[in-house]
């Protein structure tokens, strides 16, 4: 049987939940191995996180310096796993920083790279949803390891309890992958709500919220949803940039997306038409993201959100 | 201290949007430093690998304000991957003698993100992405970025030669002038085959791709939803459909 490493991303302080989605995945394809770069002396307590899905081993590699030197530090130690373990396929979560280890890794090991696909079948065909939402594109890695980066939320993880094997490896960062230093880092500001990326639900406002987010907000934190904003109302300052859904913003796939006060330009779209259920709120009957909405309210955000909001507080309680 | 700058041609043959702004901030950490042109500390050179009309593109940066432009396209490039696509650009760059190489942080056509690292990789320079800020420090040579992604703000330091890749929201690209438009016309621009890079053709284009397409099928239109007049109950409305779904 194959032998499939995953790639478990540290979040704060847990793994990130995509890892038991790259596991799923990587399951239907082969043994997982679950490769984890933690800080020195923490690597047994975020194991303990990997408890869970189709992951048989863990490899721990402990250093202070992926934290210190970035994506080719990361991409070294993985690197060398695969040269001297050899597994059929990486997999590897679609942020900024995964996409960009898992291109380091391409150049290191001379393999090829897919990214951002939604699905990885038995063979390691890649699928991919492209063009804004309108195409989807099989392909397979045809030369050396497949690299394959994976968008968040675009499957159901299994989470099975697990209790995988657990080893430890030592390996050592050449100076080549130490010549840009972290000085600083601010967390991103979430307000406590989820990760838009990684989140189930996400509520968007754009500029039909004319910088009034309060609606918006609370209907999202009734949902326990993430908050995104199109490029109008970051644009003008109401959202951070960080929350920008679209081309040059997030792309998000979370199983329902609120768009209030968003008209859907193409742009807009292309970050989050592949969602499972769309649901849009806005003035304009003739608001082009009309045609994408599962359920379409021609109404006020004003109005329609507080009640829904209410609506589902009652419900809750 | 020199910048370069790389652009990868869209389909529609304008400036890949991303890119302007990479333009934009190599002009300006050169404005920021005594300036570039003929008689100025810095000079901006543009680098872009694409089909013929990727001379249309560079024009447009020299028009914007860098000082040339070295271009490569060849047939036997079309169909590159991201491997193939940063050997070809990471062999013009060590060609050169640059301290800089500034991209955008993804192209409109293909969106992968990959590149800027992929180059940095390559060369053996620094990686300094996902830039919403720049400073650079030319005695020093040296420069400090803040890298804007999902998992917050990093600010990162390098010493040169690095690779930077910057986010849209960095600058404000500026518009050509009419005097930059006929500027551009007498500008140096290299255009150069695969032959004088010297690697070999069976490593890039659609033979040297290290990935395959099996099938592109366009996918069928989202089925027609829910569409509802907000009478004063729309709210509940939306709740119980949320209901359904068991979204809720
Ligand atoms: C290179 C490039 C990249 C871009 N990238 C992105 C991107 O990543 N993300 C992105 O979002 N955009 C992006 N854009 C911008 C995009 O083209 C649109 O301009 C933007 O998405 C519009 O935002 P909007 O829908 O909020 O605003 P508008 O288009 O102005 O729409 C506002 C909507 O709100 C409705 N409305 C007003 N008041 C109310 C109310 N009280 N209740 C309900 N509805 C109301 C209106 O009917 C209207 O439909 C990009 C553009 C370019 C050129
Ligand atoms: N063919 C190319 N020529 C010049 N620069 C390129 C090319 N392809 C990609 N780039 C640069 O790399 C960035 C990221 O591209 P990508 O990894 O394809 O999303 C782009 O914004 C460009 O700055």
């Amino acid at each position: 049987m194959s032998e499939i490493f995953v790639l478990a991303e540290i979040a704060g302080e847990k793994v990130a939940k995509t890892t038991f989605e790259l596991a799923t995945l990587g399951a239907h394809a082969g043994s997982v191995t679950a490769i984890l770069l933690a800080p020195a002396g923490r690597g047994a307590e975020f194991a303990a996180h990997l408890n869970a899905g189709p992951i048989e081993r863990v490899i721990v590699v402990e250093s202070d310096e992926f934290a210190r030197y970035g994506v080719p530090a990361s991409a070294y130690a993985i690197s060398q796993l695969l040269t001297s373990q050899k597994p059929s396929a990486l997999l590897i979560a679609s942020s900024a920083f995964g996409k960009e280890v898992a291109g380091c890794v391409a150049v290191l090991t001379d393999s090829g790279i897919i990214t951002d696909a939604v699905d990885v079948a038995a063979d390691l065909t890649a699928t991919q949803i492209i063009f804004g939402g309108s195409m989807t594109v099989h392909s397979r890695v045809s030369s050396g390891i497949s690299i394959i980066t994976i968008r968040p939320n675009a499957i159901t993880p299994d989470l099975k309890a697990s209790t995988p094997e657990i080893t430890n490896e030592s390996i050592e960062i050449p100076p080549t992958a130490k010549l840009a230093e972290v000085l600083s880092l601010e967390p991103p500001i979430t307000g406590g709500r989820p990760e838009l990326t990684e989140a189930q639900i996400v509520v968007s406002g754009g500029r039909g919220t004319s910088g009034d987010f309060s609606p918006v907000e609370a209907f999202a934190d009734v949902l326990g949803a993430a908050v995104g904003a199109s490029r109008a109302a970051t644009d003008a300052g109401w959202y951070p940039h960080s929350h920008q859904v679209g081309q040059t913003g997030k792309t998000v796939s979370p199983q329902l997306y609120v768009a209030c006060g968003i008209s859907g330009a193409i742009q807009h779209r292309a970050g989050m038409q592949t969602s499972k259920t769309i649901v849009v709120i806005n003035k304009d009957p003739e608001a082009p993201i009309f045609e994408l909405a599962d359920f379409g309210v021609v109404g006020d955000l004003f109005a329609v959100l507080p009640q829904a909001t209410e609506g589902v507080r009652a419900r809750k309680s | 201290m020199e910048g370069g700058r790389l652009d990868r041609l869209s389909v529609d043959s304008v400036l890949n949007d991303l890119d302007e702004y990479a333009v934009e901030e190599a002009l300006r950490i050169a404005e920021a430093h005594g300036g570039n042109g003929a008689g100025a500390p810095h000079s901006v050179t543009v680098i872009s690998m694409g089909p013929e009309r990727t001379v249309d593109v560079a024009r447009k940066a020299l028009s914007m304000g860098a000082d040339s432009a070295i271009i490569i396209t060849d047939d036997a490039l079309a169909g590159s991957d991201a491997l193939g696509t940063s050997k070809v650009l990471a062999a013009l760059i060590a060609k050169g003698d640059f301290d800089l190489v500034i991209c955008g942080t993804e192209s409109t056509d293909a969106r992968m993100s990959v590149i800027p690292a992929m180059i940095a990789m390559r060369l053996g320079w620094a990686q300094l992405t996902f830039a919403g800020s720049v400073t650079v420090d030319p005695v020093a040579k040296s420069a400090v970025i803040a890298r804007m992604t999902e998992s917050g703000v990093e600010k990162m330091s390098a010493s040169f030669p690095a690779v930077i890749s910057v986010v849209e929201k960095i600058n404000e690209p500026r518009y050509p002038s009419f005097k930059g438009i006929m500027a551009a016309k007498k500008k140096l621009m290299e255009v150069q085959t695969l032959a004088s890079t010297g690697i070999d053709a069976n490593l890039v284009g659609t033979a040297g791709s290290k990935s395959t397409v099996i099938d592109a099928v366009p996918r069928p239109p989202r089925a027609a939803g829910i569409k509802v007049v907000d009478e004063g109950n729309a709210g509940t409305e939306l709740v119980n459909f949320l209901v359904e779904k068991k979204l809720i």
